[in-house]
């Protein structure tokens, strides 16, 4: 169990209380192959008897279709995107992420507020005004980044992929290039230098992204499984506040972990 | 982005405030048939009115999925696209902007409903200040009466039923009401809002508030009157 941890003004209304769950999350540029290790750590966590939810940007039942519904249109202002973002946030913050925590699920998310700090950022939003915004935000577990390079190691995702360059991943809105091809490369190397300087604040924890799927998704899972180890050596010590409580002993399981990987 | 106070624009912004029943939109229509009459180039605006966010809020109030901290949110939305579309544009054209209910509604209702106070202006931090920012004062009792006497039923979020202040909405409401009029009579310092008596007749409000609007036009370098 730990403690409700906002990281400005709590939310509103919402009586602080210790959560038994954990609140996982996965973050890093697009195409760097977070859904995809977002699906196979609760596959692999619900094999493990975690109750896991996952949740990502504009899937809130308020504001994720009206948010999609914008971006197809060409009126959507930088202001009006940037808090669109944060209702959606604030929505699944109270009735998906909240609700889950409580009822001691593992909560992955696939981005949290970073990716939309971010995005404000490198189209002149004030970092502090996001900041702000953002304060509602609780504090989570841990923050897996998945770090890759250059952006143009994004690119061959992009391809790879199949889908192509989208309009928004491109930030076409910005102007940056001719095509979607230089717009591309120019708005991602200005996202990885904002995670860049995001990196030290908010705790990432580093996974380079440039090595295999399957390598990545074994030091995930490491990570979290240590997470969440933590957390029951912190709640034994709180029934049996005996020597134990110095030094919580994780490495046993970590082992065991990795094999299962 | 530009901050709350820093704007330059030629052009001028009127804001009408107040709590529900005060009369303040029957005055603003006012004042924009005479700006027009005298040939200015006027736009209005009004509270909750953006085309993006228009289906969301009808849907989240029907479903009643909001929260404090998600009305707020997206009334800032709301807010944002607003002045994207039709604040900033003209107010850099030089025009004349009426807006009926600006951040001070948000900020009143907002912490009536729990928010904090700094929190929610921070989030509206990227509003123009106004050029005036009247605030229709009337007693609780007048407002909550011109509101009950002429609607058969209150809606769910405008009676804060949400917030179980009270079973019966007639009760909430006024309950309600109560607060915002506190958080508003707070702002008038910090905002330097300008008060009218709106329990005084229709005509001398109006003639108030042409006498204080007049002020500004004259000072400031308008497109010319046609």
């Amino acid at each position: 169990m730990r403690e409700m941890k906002f990281y400005g003004t709590p939310l509103p209304g919402v009586d602080v209380e210790p959560l038994s769950g954990k609140l996982i999350v996965v973050e890093g540029a697009d195409g760097v192959g977070r859904s995809t290790h977002v699906a196979l750590l609760r596959t692999w966590l619900e094999s493990r008897g975690h109750a896991v939810l996952d949740t990502g940007m504009t899937r809130s039942v308020l504001a994720g279709r009206g948010i999609k519904e914008a971006k197809q249109g060409h009126t959507l202002g930088r202001l009006t995107m940037q808090l669109f973002y944060a209702t959606d946030f604030a929505d699944r913050l109270e009735s998906q992420m909240l609700p889950a925590l409580r009822a001691g699920f593992i909560v992955l998310t696939d981005r949290y507020i970073y990716s939309a700090i971010a995005r404000a950022v490198v189209r002149g939003a004030d970092a502090a005004w996001m900041r702000d915004i953002y304060g509602i935000a609780l504090v989570p577990d841990a923050v897996f980044y998945l770090s890759i390079g250059s952006a143009e190691e994004l690119v061959s995702r992009v391809l790879a992929s199949g889908r192509g360059f989208d309009y928004w991943e491109s930030g076409m809105d910005l102007y940056l290039g001719e095509d979607f091809y230089d717009s591309f490369v120019e708005y991602q190397t200005r996202m990885l230098r904002e995670f860049d300087r995001m990196k030290g604040e908010y705790g990432f924890r580093i996974m380079d992204a440039s090595r295999s799927i399957n390598r990545v998704a074994a030091d995930l899972r490491r990570g979290v499984a240590r997470v969440i180890d933590e957390g029951r050596a912190a709640d034994a010590t709180t029934v049996q506040p005996l020597r134990i409580a110095a030094k919580p002993q994780p490495p046993k399981t970590e082992e065991t972990s990795i094999k299962q990987a | 982005m530009i901050k709350y106070g820093h704007h330059r624009f030629p052009g001028k912004l009127f804001v009408v405030e107040g709590t529900d029943g005060s009369g303040k939109s029957t005055q603003l229509a006012l004042l924009y048939q005479w700006l027009k009459a005298e040939g200015y180039p006027v736009f209005f605006s009004e509270w909750n009115s953006s085309p993006l966010v228009k289906d969301t809020t009808r849907r989240a109030k029907k479903r009643r999925l909001l929260t404090p901290a998600t009305f707020s949110l997206l009334h800032a939305t709301d807010f944002a696209d607003r002045v994207e579309r039709d604040i900033f544009p003209p107010l850099k054209a030089g025009a004349i902007v009426l807006a009926d209910r600006y951040i001070y509604t948000a900020f009143a209702r907002d912490v009536a409903r729990g928010c904090d106070r700094a929190w929610v202006r921070q989030i509206y931090n990227f509003a123009v200040k106004p050029t005036v920012a009247f605030f229709f004062r009337a007693p609780l009792d007048v407002a909550v009466d011109r509101i009950l006497s002429a609607r058969p039923q209150l809606k769910y979020y405008e009676a804060g039923v949400d917030m179980n202040w009270a079973d019966d909405p007639q009760e909430s409401f006024t309950i309600f009401q109560g607060k915002i009029l506190e958080e508003y009579d707070r702002m008038v310092e910090e905002f330097g809002l300008t008060v009218i008596d709106a329990t005084r007749s229709i005509e001398r409000q109006q003639r108030e508030m042409r006498e204080i609007v007049k002020r500004h036009l004259k000072k400031g370098r308008m497109i010319a009157a046609l």
